[in-house]
C-alpha cells in the first residue's frame, strides 16, 4: 500500500473535496475516499442530486413559467409550447457530469489521491477502504476527516418507496409528471419542488407543520412566498400536519391536520421533503467513542472531534446543513491540520438561500430573534413593487428587509424574497463579515439599475432616509 | 508659519494637564522631536515633543499651572515672526475657557500637536498639523483614526468614550472588531482584551497537531500603587528600577536528564543552557506576569513567551531570540539555539531575530564565574543571570554530600515584578530543574 497519508478524508461532496484540494495545496499527503452511490459519488449529494441538478431544473421552471407569465407582454409570444421535463432531466444530469468530472480533474491536478470505495475509520490514523470490487484494504493517515454527509429522511408511514413516496433523489429523475403531488415540508427544498413541478403542470400542494414556508427566514418572507405560490395555482397549507398516508388507495389519500381539523387530500405522488439526517452508521465513529451531538458528530470551533486527529466536516458535523458551510469547514479543517488555521468560521453569518421564484435567501437574526437577543431593533424595509431594476425584470413581488441594531447600526439580519436576491445575499454577509453598519451600505453607491440597490434602499430605510418608498 | 503648541491629550481620559517643567526657554531653537515639556496627567508625566523645528517664541503657561486639553501654552516659529494674531486669540480662548464648564480645543486649532502616544515613534519629519473636524469632541473622534477597524466597533468604541487605536484587535491583520471593544468596556475602559485566540484556547485535545499559537499581547491598566510604586522608583534607580534575586539549585537530575537525552541522541547536543532556556520558558508560562513589560500608561503581557539568550560576540554582546520557547522541545531548542548562536558569532543575524525578546537568559558559567547581576535589557522586565554548576558540599537529610551546584540571580524590573512575585517564579524555575520530569506535565 501507499505510504501514510497526512489527511485522509472520507466522503468527497463540497466539504470533503473542498478540504482535500486545501489540504493538498499546503503541501499535506492528502486521500480522499469516495464510493458512486444512490446519493452521492464524486461530488456528494450536492453536485448529484442536490444544489446543482435541482437548481438546472429551476432554470427550466423559471423560463416555462416566464413564458406563460410575461412572454406576450414582453413581445415574445410562443405558442404550441411543449413542457418537456424529461428534456430538462437529461439537461440537469449533464450539468452534473460535467462538475463531477471537474473534481477528479481537480484532484489530479492536486496530487489528491482518490480511493474509490467505501470508507470506515478503524483506528485513529487507519481507515479501511472496501472497494467495489475486490478485497478491503487499509489506508494509514495521520488525520482522518470524516465528511460523510447527510441521507433522505421520513416518517414511519410515509418511508420512501420510490414510486408513490419519493424523495428529492428520485424528484430530480422525475422524467413525467404526474397530474396531482403533495409536497410534504415547505423548508428550501420542499419549495423548489413545489416551484419546478408547478411549472411544468402539476397540481402542487404544499403541507407544512409550522406557521410559514421557508421557516427559518423571517416570517413576512415565508407569508410572501406563499401568496407568490397561491397566485401560481399552488394550495399551500401551514400550520398543517401530515396523519397518515393510504398508498394502496388510487388516488392514494392522504390525511392531513390543522387547527380547522383533519382534511383528507387526493393525490398521485407524495414528495417528503423533511430534512436528511446526518450519515454516520458503517463509518467507524461509534467504535471509537466519538462523541455524539444529537444526531451529528459534535466538533469544536476547527471542526476536531472529541477523538484525535478525527475531524468532521459537513453535513455529518451539525446544522445548518448546507454545501457552503461544510466547504468552509472543510478548509478550517485542513488549515487547522497543516497548523496554519487563523479564524473559525462564524455559523452566525451563514447564508441560506432558496432557489424557489421569486427567490428567498436570509441571513443573520430574524427581527423576532433579535428582540429576543435583547437588541432595540430599527428594521429597514424596501418593497420591490416600484424597483426599477425587479420591473424591467417582470418581477417586482418581494422585498429586502435589514434588521439593524438601533444604537450602533449594526447589521444583525438580512431577508429577503424576490427576483434574483440570491446573488445580493453575499453582499449581505460581507457587510455583516465586515461588522458595516446601514451607514457604509447605504453610502456605497450601488450601480443602477440593479438588484443590489434593493439592499442599499433597505439600509436608507432603516434610518429614516430611504429615497424611493 | 508659526505653529501652536498646545496641551496634548496623553491619555485618553485626560482632561486637563499641568505642566511641570518647560525644557526650553522663549528663543531657543528646537528640532522635530525636542523635548519640549513635562506634563503631568491624570495617570502619568509625559513628554511634549516638537513637532517640527524653530524657534520658540513664546512660552504661555508657567510651571505648575493647569490648563486644559487643547489649550495653547506656547508658540514656536520663525525668528521675528509676527504673533500678535495668535496670541490674542490665545487670550480671547482663555477668557472664554475661564467661564466654560468644558474644556475644548481653541476654534481654530491649525496646528494642535496630535497626542504622541507614548509607543509611538517620533516624528521623522515635521507632521503636517491635524485638523479637527468643528464637531469633533473633546479627544480625538476615533471615527477619523487610521487604525483598522470596523465600523461597528469604532461607534461602540465612541459611545464608550474609548479609541480604537487604544483597544487591541483580534480581527484580520489585527482589526479591532466588535467583540474586542466590547472586552475592552467589560474590562472598565481603555484596556485591551485578553483576545480569543486563534489557536490557543482550541487546542483541546493532547496528540492532535495544534495550530501555531498567537497569543495576543494583553494591556493591563496598572493599579495606583503601582503607578506610584513605578514613580517613585526610577526617581531611585532609574529609568528601570533592578532588584536581585539569587537562589541556588540542585544541577544533579537536570544533568541526568540531559545525559540520558544526549545518551539517545544520534544528531546534535542538548546544552545546559539549551535546558534552562526550556525550563524558563516554561516556567514563564506558568508565570506570565513576569513575562511582561513596562509600558509608561500600562502594563503589557505577552502573549508569547521569546527568550533572548545572551551571547557574547566580539566587541560586546548581541542577544538573539528564541520565538515562542515554552511551545517548543527540547531538541528544537537546542537546534535552534545553537544555529542561532553561531549566525550571531558571525554577525549574520537579522534584527527580526535579535529584538523583541520578552525574558533573557546570561549565562557565564563557562568562565566559572559562580554568581553575577545582569542589567535588564529593555523592554524585558526580567533576566536571569546563571552562574557555573560546582560540585560543593551539602546537608541532605542531615548528611553532608557533594552535590553540582548552580547559583542563579534574577534582575527584576519593580515597576512589574514585585519581590514576592520574582521569587515565586524563581521557585517554579527551581523546581522545575530540581526534578525534571515536571517538564512533561
Amino acid at each position: 500500500m501507499a505510504e501514510k497519508l497526512d489527511v485522509l478524508v472520507i466522503g468527497a461532496g463540497p466539504a470533503g473535496y473542498v478540504c482535500a484540494i486545501r489540504a493538498a495545496q499546503l503541501g499535506l499527503r492528502t486521500g480522499c475516499v469516495e464510493a458512486s452511490n444512490y446519493e452521492g459519488g464524486l461530488g456528494g449529494t450536492c453536485l448529484n442530486w442536490g444544489c446543482i441538478p435541482a437548481k438546472a431544473l429551476l432554470e427550466s421552471a423559471a423560463l416555462a413559467q416566464n413564458l406563460k407569465d410575461h412572454g406576450a407582454e414582453m413581445g415574445v409570444r410562443a405558442e404550441h409550447v411543449v413542457y418537456d421535463l424529461g428534456a430538462a432531466v437529461d439537461r440537469s444530469r449533464f450539468i452534473s457530469d460535467k462538475l463531477t468530472s471537474g473534481i477528479r480533474f481537480l484532484f489530479k491536478k492536486n496530487k489528491v489521491e482518490l480511493f474509490e470505495g467505501r470508507g470506515r475509520v478503524t483506528a485513529p490514523g487507519a481507515v479501511e477502504v472496501t472497494p467495489e470490487e475486490g478485497d478491503p484494504y487499509t489506508v494509514e493517515t495521520a488525520n482522518i476527516v470524516v465528511a460523510t454527509g447527510a441521507t433522505m429522511t421520513s416518517f414511519p408511514g410515509f418511508e420512501i418507496d420510490g414510486a408513490k413516496v419519493i424523495g428529492s433523489r428520485e424528484a430530480l429523475a422525475l422524467r413525467s409528471p404526474p397530474e396531482r403531488m403533495v409536497v410534504v415540508g415547505g423548508g428550501y427544498v420542499g419549495v423548489e419542488f413545489a416551484d419546478v413541478f408547478n411549472a411544468f403542470g402539476v397540481d402542487v400542494t404544499i403541507v407544512e407543520m409550522l406557521d410559514t414556508l421557508v421557516p427559518v427566514s423571517d416570517p413576512e418572507v415565508g407569508k410572501t412566498l406563499a401568496r407568490s405560490f397561491k397566485k401560481r395555482g399552488m394550495t399551500i397549507k401551514t400550520g398543517t400536519r401530515v396523519v397518515s398516508l393510504d398508498r394502496e388507495a388510487s388516488p392514494m389519500v392522504l390525511t392531513v391536520e390543522s387547527s380547522k381539523g383533519e382534511e383528507k387530500l387526493e393525490t398521485d405522488l407524495v414528495l417528503m421533503a423533511v430534512g436528511r439526517k446526518p450519515v454516520i452508521h458503517g463509518v467507524g465513529l461509534d467504535e471509537l467513542g466519538v462523541e455524539r451531538n444529537g444526531p451529528w458528530v459534535r466538533i469544536d470551533e476547527w471542526c476536531q472531534t472529541s477523538v484525535p486527529g478525527i475531524y468532521a466536516i459537513g453535513d455529518v458535523a451539525g446544522q445548518p446543513m448546507l454545501a457552503h458551510k461544510g466547504s468552509h469547514e472543510g478548509i478550517v479543517a485542513a488549515e487547522r491540520i497543516a497548523g496554519v488555521a487563523e479564524h473559525p468560521i462564524r455559523y452566525d453569518n451563514i447564508p441560506s438561500v432558496g432557489y424557489c421564484h421569486p427567490e428567498v435567501a436570509s441571513i443573520g437574526m430574524t427581527e423576532e430573534e433579535a428582540r429576543e437577543a435583547g437588541y432595540e431593533v430599527k428594521v429597514g424595509k424596501y418593497p420591490l413593487t416600484a424597483h426599477g431594476r425587479a420591473l424591467t425584470a417582470g418581477h417586482n413581488e418581494g422585498f429586502v428587509k435589514i434588521i439593524a441594531d438601533a444604537r450602533y447600526g449594526e447589521i444583525l439580519g438580512v431577508h429577503m424574497i424576490g427576483y434574483n436576491v440570491s446573488e445580493l445575499i453575499g453582499e449581505a454577509g460581507m457587510a455583516r463579515a465586515l461588522e458595516s453598519t446601514v451607514e457604509e451600505l447605504a453610502a456605497h453607491p450601488h450601480a443602477h439599475p440593479s438588484m443590489a440597490e434593493a439592499l442599499m434602499e433597505a439600509a436608507l430605510a432603516a434610518m429614516d432616509r430611504a429615497i424611493h418608498i | 508659519m508659526a505653529t501652536k503648541v498646545v496641551m496634548a491629550q496623553l491619555s485618553p481620559t485626560m482632561e486637563e494637564g499641568k505642566l511641570l517643567e518647560w525644557k526650553v526657554a522663549e528663543g531657543d531653537r528646537v528640532e522635530a522631536s525636542d523635548l519640549l515639556a513635562e506634563i503631568e496627567t491624570d495617570k502619568a508625566n509625559m513628554d511634549i515633543e516638537a513637532l517640527g523645528g524653530g524657534v520658540v517664541l513664546k512660552i504661555l503657561v508657567e510651571e505648575g499651572q493647569t490648563v486644559p486639553v487643547g489649550a495653547l501654552i506656547g508658540i514656536i516659529g520663525e525668528e521675528g515672526e509676527d504673533i500678535s494674531a495668535l496670541l490674542e486669540e490665545a487670550a480671547a480662548a482663555a477668557s472664554v475657557a475661564s467661564g466654560a464648564v468644558e474644556p475644548g480645543f481653541p476654534e481654530e486649532a491649525d496646528a494642535v500637536v496630535p497626542p504622541a502616544p507614548p509607543e509611538a515613534p517620533p516624528p521623522a519629519a515635521p507632521v503636517p498639523p491635524v485638523v479637527e473636524p468643528p464637531h469633533s469632541k473633546a479627544g480625538e473622534s476615533s471615527v477619523t483614526g487610521t487604525v483598522k477597524a470596523s465600523p461597528v466597533a469604532r461607534r461602540m468604541a465612541d459611545d464608550a468614550g474609548l479609541r480604537v487605536s487604544d483597544i487591541q484587535g483580534s480581527g484580520p491583520g489585527g482589526r479591532v472588531v466588535k467583540r474586542d471593544v466590547e472586552a475592552a468596556i467589560a474590562a472598565g475602559g481603555t484596556v485591551a482584551r485578553a483576545t480569543e485566540p486563534s489557536g490557543g484556547a482550541a487546542v483541546a485535545h493532547a496528540g492532535a497537531p495544534s495550530g501555531p499559537r498567537r497569543l495576543a499581547d494583553e494591556t493591563l491598566e496598572p493599579s495606583q500603587m503601582r503607578k506610584a510604586i513605578a514613580r517613585r522608583l526610577v526617581t531611585s534607580i532609574g529609568p528601570v528600577p533592578h532588584f536581585f534575586l539569587t537562589t541556588e539549585i540542585d544541577m544533579g537530575r537536570a544533568l541526568e536528564l540531559r545525559k540520558a537525552l544526549n545518551a539517545r541522541l544520534t544528531g546534535g547536543k542538548i546544552g545546559v543552557n539549551d535546558v534552562l532556556v526550556k525550563v524558563a520558558a516554561e516556567a514563564l508560562a506558568r508565570h506570565p506576569e513576569i513575562n511582561a513589560s513596562w509600558e509608561g500608561d500600562t502594563i503589557r503581557r505577552h502573549g508569547s513567551v521569546d527568550i533572548g539568550i545572551a551571547v557574547a560576540i566580539e566587541d560586546g554582546l548581541i542577544t538573539p531570540v528564541l520565538r515562542a520557547a515554552d511551545r517548543k522541545g527540547l531538541l528544537e531548542i537546542s537546534t535552534e539555539a545553537s544555529e542561532l548562536i553561531g549566525r550571531a558569532r558571525e554577525k549574520r543575524l537579522l534584527p527580526e531575530e535579535y529584538q523583541g525578546a520578552t525574558f533573557s537568559v546570561s549565562n557565564l558559567g563557562m568562565f566559572d564565574i559562580d554568581q553575577f547581576t545582569a542589567i535588564i535589557n529593555p523592554p524585558e522586565a526580567a533576566i536571569l543571570a546563571v552562574g557555573g554548576t560546582i560540585e560543593k558540599p551539602v546537608v541532605v537529610d542531615g548528611e553532608i554530600e557533594v552535590r553540582p551546584r548552580m547559583r542563579v540571580t534574577m534582575s527584576c524590573d519593580h515597576r512589574v515584578i514585585d519581590g514576592a512575585t520574582g521569587a515565586r517564579f524563581l521557585e517554579t524555575f527551581k523546581a522545575m530543574l530540581e526534578n525534571p520530569l515536571e517538564l512533561v506535565l
